[in-house]
């Protein structure tokens, strides 16, 4: 437990849980705040039912044997792209506020942070 | 109640010395007016890319052979994603399965047992920004992202942990340091966070094969710090479990002015991250010529360049060991040592008056006043009795203070000994006679003792400048001849 | 035939001999724009300040005889998600309402550099999800051959734009088909190239993987001649190749004799409709008319296309779409939380309904435990699909298939989101494979233009520029206009 591979989530070992479930209301809330969506309870309805409506069309991929296939993460297998480490000029300090909701004493500015 | 033993984990995060940032062009440097050293890339600005920067991997794979890794042949980024003010993308590029280096240790030594601590990973990631508050914005946080994008590298000890406490994190810790400024990696400055360490601390019964609740402790920034943080868990740990209460799993912050742990946030609740491949980079693959080209560039590392100062110059390993804790001193002593022929001299003075100099007035070796090659002339002056030792400790605090070489300061201050044995015995036969009594006490009441008396008046008498003994020698003479 | 119905390489050629100035051409489609896009709705953005400094700048540069590229002084409408200096870059998001970029994307610094003329950013469906415009936070693009039908998407409106003689030429981007489809529906040319072929550095990424920057145009050498301007390794972009671009309108050959087309079985299944169907094998007839020898093949893993995109691309657009998080830029929510709250509310207020969906999609995919049965499966997906093409090229130069099952639909009619996902089925397993794809007017059904994709090996948008070229040199669908 105190190893970094276990403070990962699972997912580098199998998949532990059966995927044709059915997403609960619950479930569907807690995807909304990993996601950082805040939903009004109707959202969560209609959220979960879509969902559960595209994990249904995901099935489809359940049947299909792919053992021993690779999987694909670049269309084309290409290495080593690498830059030489040369600083080069960086947005004037305008330029990196100008979008800035809320900007003072040149910098974002955001809600209170508590946790450290 | 039972008796515990510690098991602490280390996870250290090192800045690596690079002129530009991870995967964009930013400089790479240390305070600075905020938001000035930031770009489309690092400050995660829409459709903005990432491009590895080459002295970072390589950085990273230096460091994996000073550290005993294997190197994975394919190694990979993915996206470790969550929300936080600082973190520009909403995810960090970081190394999930597959990191640069895997399967290392390295040695230390705490009272003369030593421990292999084995250590599970090396990966490469790319630091966040800084939040931080000032006085009165009791309801807002202020971002700078200079330090977005920085390369930054994670050293992960193997899991059952080797450390069983405080004192051997502490000694991992300054070996790494060591390490990684030895092979300039990273400047090891944990004062500025270029070298962050969480330690995760739990405790067991001693002999029991379970572990028991981890709590993991940030803002540690000094080694007294880590020392002090690992103490204070363990304690707090085993009060608990004397109390019957369970440990629950968190991170806890160091204060510093409380001298204690606080909880920050619950790890209960597990993060997830939702880890997957970073599709706008592709893979590293690294072959045994790049490794060996990177093995050729390694530098002499702390345990074989103390060993050589062993075995080359006659050290007692203490020694050996305190002069080559950093580079810039080990090559100090190094060259005054060589430069004087005399290495247990260039040892003590090193280690103690120039030590003192360095540390009253805060100055880094590197930036010593005095020159190694200089250190060696004024050792040279006290060898062949041009100064005596007495001199020579003003003499170093001189050449501290205006750089100078110490010839030209002994010339100039006229601090040579004097060797014109006509000159002593003058200065001898004053103080005889200025003193009959003394004198009498000597021969008549055969108090010898009271000779020293005579030997401090020539000693003022010639400036300090006569050398002890041979005063001692002649004045033995010049009384003996009384009679 | 008035300006604004010439194409890029006639304009050229009239602007070479001096018979038009670049700021006549401008102020010409310009005006169209005036007047027509106020049913058509193509931009979001018209910027007629910039491109009459651009036009002056190439007319004086004209004066002064300097050697100008054949984009020097052409009109063209920029899809809302290529980020562009001093311009609004909204990505049909509202979130991104008042975003002005600080910087270019590679392809728009290209075009500036090539003396190109921008006079609008194109509306798009929001982060260009989805196939119709329906989904941009602004307004609905309609299709120039008829306004109660959507254009396609997700770049409808540079689709549009072409298609109205709003401008001879748009850049679009492709994520499973947003440049073909609307192409195919608008009854003009584009093409999405080879993954790898276009820098996607400043595309606002929704699935980084599949995404791709391409040309329209009215005719296949306009494209062709877009793609020359854009194509290329780019050091800011670690996912471009770095191989050698030919002159691709030097393909521009009408020559296909003996040139092996495989038609895929798969791609002509009850999805797609008998009219499109129909007019599409004629024009399969048409390129063995041509020379061509067509032979109908097999990809059997076509089936598994849509489900595999539909886990992959919502995944990398989760991630992709967490720096919208009212911090840096864009919307931030009004009401007053915490930092998380401040982020769900500012995302919940600036995401539309298909954009939050797909997040929500993603995240669940990548969620701990799923990963494996979710995104890793559509990767091996992905590999098989693949393999497919591979092994069909091992046999053909090239594959054509109808580029959408359906014509134009109407506003409104595709309310269930997967009926409107089946709009891609076609385009989508050529950006999982990283195919170059082009869509051309092959015909039209109850008055609607029909598309053909024609699919090459990768990096041989050669051979599919020379297949649409020798077609396009045989028929005239190209050439017919919408009246509005
Ligand atoms: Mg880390
Ligand atoms: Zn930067």
């Amino acid at each position: 437990m105190n190893s970094t591979l276990d403070r990962l989530p699972d997912n580098a070992g199998g998949s532990n849980k059966d995927s044709g479930m059915e997403l609960s209301h619950e479930d569907v809330k807690k995807v909304a705040l990993l996601a950082r969506l805040e939903l009004t309870d109707d959202e969560i309805e209609q959220q979960g039912r879509n969902l559960n409506g595209l994990l249904h069309e995901f099935e489809a991929l359940q049947g299909l044997d792919v053992t021993g296939i690779e999987p694909t993460s670049h269309a084309f297998p290409v290495f080593n792209v690498l830059r030489q480490d040369e600083a080069r000029p960086s947005l004037t300090r305008e330029a990196a506020l100008a979008n800035a909701p809320e900007a003072r004493d040149g910098c974002f500015v955001v809600p209170r942070i508590l946790e450290g | 109640m039972p008796e515990y033993e510690p098991v602490v984990g280390m996870e250290c995060h090192a800045e690596l010395l690079t002129e530009s940032k991870m995967f964009c062009g930013c400089r790479n440097a240390f305070g600075g007016e905020p938001n000035t050293r930031c770009c489309p890339v690092c400050l995660g600005m829409p459709g903005a890319l990432p491009v590895m920067n080459k002295k970072a991997v390589e950085h990273v794979m230096r460091t994996a052979l000073a550290l005993n890794c294997r190197i994975n042949p394919v190694a990979k980024f993915d996206r470790k994603n969550y929300f936080y003010p600082d973190l520009p993308k909403g995810y960090q590029i970081s190394e999930y399965d597959f990191p640069i280096g895997v399967n290392g240790w390295l040695d230390i030594e705490v009272d003369g047992k030593p421990t292999r601590v084995h250590i599970r990973r090396i990966h490469l990631e790319e630091d966040t920004g800084k939040l931080f508050h000032v006085p009165g914005g009791d309801n807002e946080s202020f971002v700078d992202l200079n330090r977005s994008g920085v390369p930054l590298m994670e050293i992960v000890t193997e899991f059952p942990p080797d450390i069983h406490s405080a004192d051997e994190a502490r000694a991992y810790l300054l070996k790494l340091r060591a390490i990684l400024t030895y092979i300039g990696v990273c400047d090891g400055k944990m004062e500025e966070g270029s070298l962050r360490c969480e330690p995760n601390v739990s405790i067991r019964v001693i002999g029991s094969d379970t572990f028991g609740t981890k709590t993991e402790i940030k803002n540690l920034n000094s080694f007294r710090a880590v020392q002090k943080g690992i103490d204070y868990e363990v304690a707090r740990q085993a009060e608990l479990l004397g109390r019957g209460e369970r440990i629950p799993q968190e991170t806890r912050g160091w204060n510093e002015a409380k001298q204690m742990t606080f909880s920050q946030r619950s790890k209960e609740v597990e993060q997830e991250y939702r880890y997957f491949p970073e599709p706008d980079l592709v893979p590293l693959q690294i072959t045994e010529e790049w490794i060996e080209e990177i093995r050729q560039t390694l530098p002499e590392l702390p345990d074989a360049r103390k060993q050589r100062f062993e075995r080359d110059f006659g050290l007692p390993p203490y020694d050996a060991a305190y002069l080559t804790d950093a580079p810039a001193l080990a090559d100090f002593f190094e060259t005054a040592a060589r430069a004087s022929g005399d290495p247990k001299a260039a040892a003590n003075w090193t280690m103690g008056d120039l030590a003192r100099l360095l540390n009253t007035s805060e100055t880094d070796i590197s930036r010593s006043p005095i020159r190694p090659e200089q250190l060696a002339d004024m050792i040279k002056l006290i060898g062949d009795g041009t100064i005596n030792g007495k001199i020579a400790k003003s003499l170093i605090d001189e050449m501290f203070r205006t750089g100078r070489d110490p010839i030209e300061i002994v010339e100039e201050k006229g601090w040579k000994a004097i060797k014109d044995t006509g000159a002593i015995i003058a200065l001898i036969d004053k103080a005889i006679a200025d003193n009959p009594n003394v004198v009498a006490d000597i021969k008549v009441k055969g108090l010898t003792q009271k000779k020293s008396f005579l030997v401090g008046q020539v000693m003022k008498g010639s400036q300090g400048k006569a050398d002890p003994q041979e005063v001692n020698r002649l004045i033995d003479e010049r009384l003996s001849a009384l009679d | 035939m008035e300006l604004i119905e010439w194409t890029a390489h006639e304009a050229q050629q009239r602007l070479t001999a001096g018979e038009v100035s670049a700021r006549e051409l401008t102020e010409a489609h310009l005006q169209r724009i005036g007047t027509v896009d106020g049913s058509v709705r193509a931009f979001l953005t018209v910027t007629a300040d910039l491109a009459l400094a651009q036009a002056d700048a190439v007319d004086e540069r004209r004066r002064r005889g300097e050697a100008l590229g054949p984009l020097a002084g052409i009109p063209i409408a920029l899809k809302d998600n290529l980020n562009t200096q001093g311009v609004k870059t909204t990505c049909g998001s509202k979130i991104l309402e008042n975003f002005v970029s600080p910087y270019d994307a590679t392809v728009i610094a290209r075009l500036r550099s090539a003396g190109a003329v921008f006079v609008g950013k194109a509306n798009l469906d929001e982060f260009a999800m989805g196939s119709s415009t329906e989904n941009s936070a602004y307004h609905t693009t309609r299709n120039p051959w008829d306004l109660d039908r959507v254009p396609g998407g997700s770049s409808g409106g540079s689709a549009a734009a072409v298609a109205a003689c709003e401008a001879p030429l748009a850049l679009g981007s492709d994520t499973g088909g947003s440049i073909r489809q609307p192409a195919a529906l608008c009854g003009v040319v584009g093409m999405k190239p080879t993954y790898g072929r276009v820098s996607r550095y400043g595309l606002v990424a929704y699935a980084s993987s599949l995404d791709q920057i391409g040309p329209f145009g009215r005719d296949v050498r306009d494209c062709a001649e877009l793609l020359n301007a854009i194509a290329g390794h780019d050091p800011l972009d670690s996912t471009s190749t770095d191989v050698s671009v030919p002159d691709f309108t030097a393909s521009c050959v009408p020559q296909i004799k003996g040139l092996r087309i495989g038609v895929p079985k798969e791609y002509f299944g009850s999805g797609v409709s008998a009219e499109v169907g129909a007019t599409v094998r004629a024009a399969i007839d048409k390129l063995t008319e041509l020379g061509a020898i067509a032979e109908e093949c097999s990809l059997p893993y076509t089936e598994y296309a849509l489900a595999a995109y539909y886990i992959l691309a919502p995944a990398e657009a989760s991630s992709n779409l967490a720096r919208f998080d009212g911090i840096r830029y864009g919307l931030r929510s009004r009401e007053l939380a915490g930092h998380i709250g401040l982020m769900e509310k500012t995302r919940d207020e600036g995401f539309g309904a298909e954009v939050k969906q797909r997040i929500m999609i993603g995240t669940y995919a990548l969620s701990a435990g799923y990963y494996d049965a979710f995104y890793r499966r559509a990767q091996q997906v992905r590999t098989l699909l693949r393999r497919d093409f591979d092994r069909a090229f091992e046999t053909f130069d090239a594959i054509v298939t109808p580029t959408s099952p359906v014509t134009a639909f109407r506003v409104g009619e595709k309310a269930d989101p997967l009926e409107m996902k089946l709009a891609d089925i076609c385009t989508i397993p050529v950006n999982m494979a990283g195919l170059p794809g082009l869509s051309l007017p092959c015909g039209f059904a109850g008055g609607l233009p029909v598309g053909l994709q024609i699919i090459g090996k990768p990096f041989d948008e050669a051979t599919v520029f020379r297949i649409a070229h020798t077609y396009e040199a045989a028929t005239d669908w190209h050439t017919r206009r919408p009246t509005l």
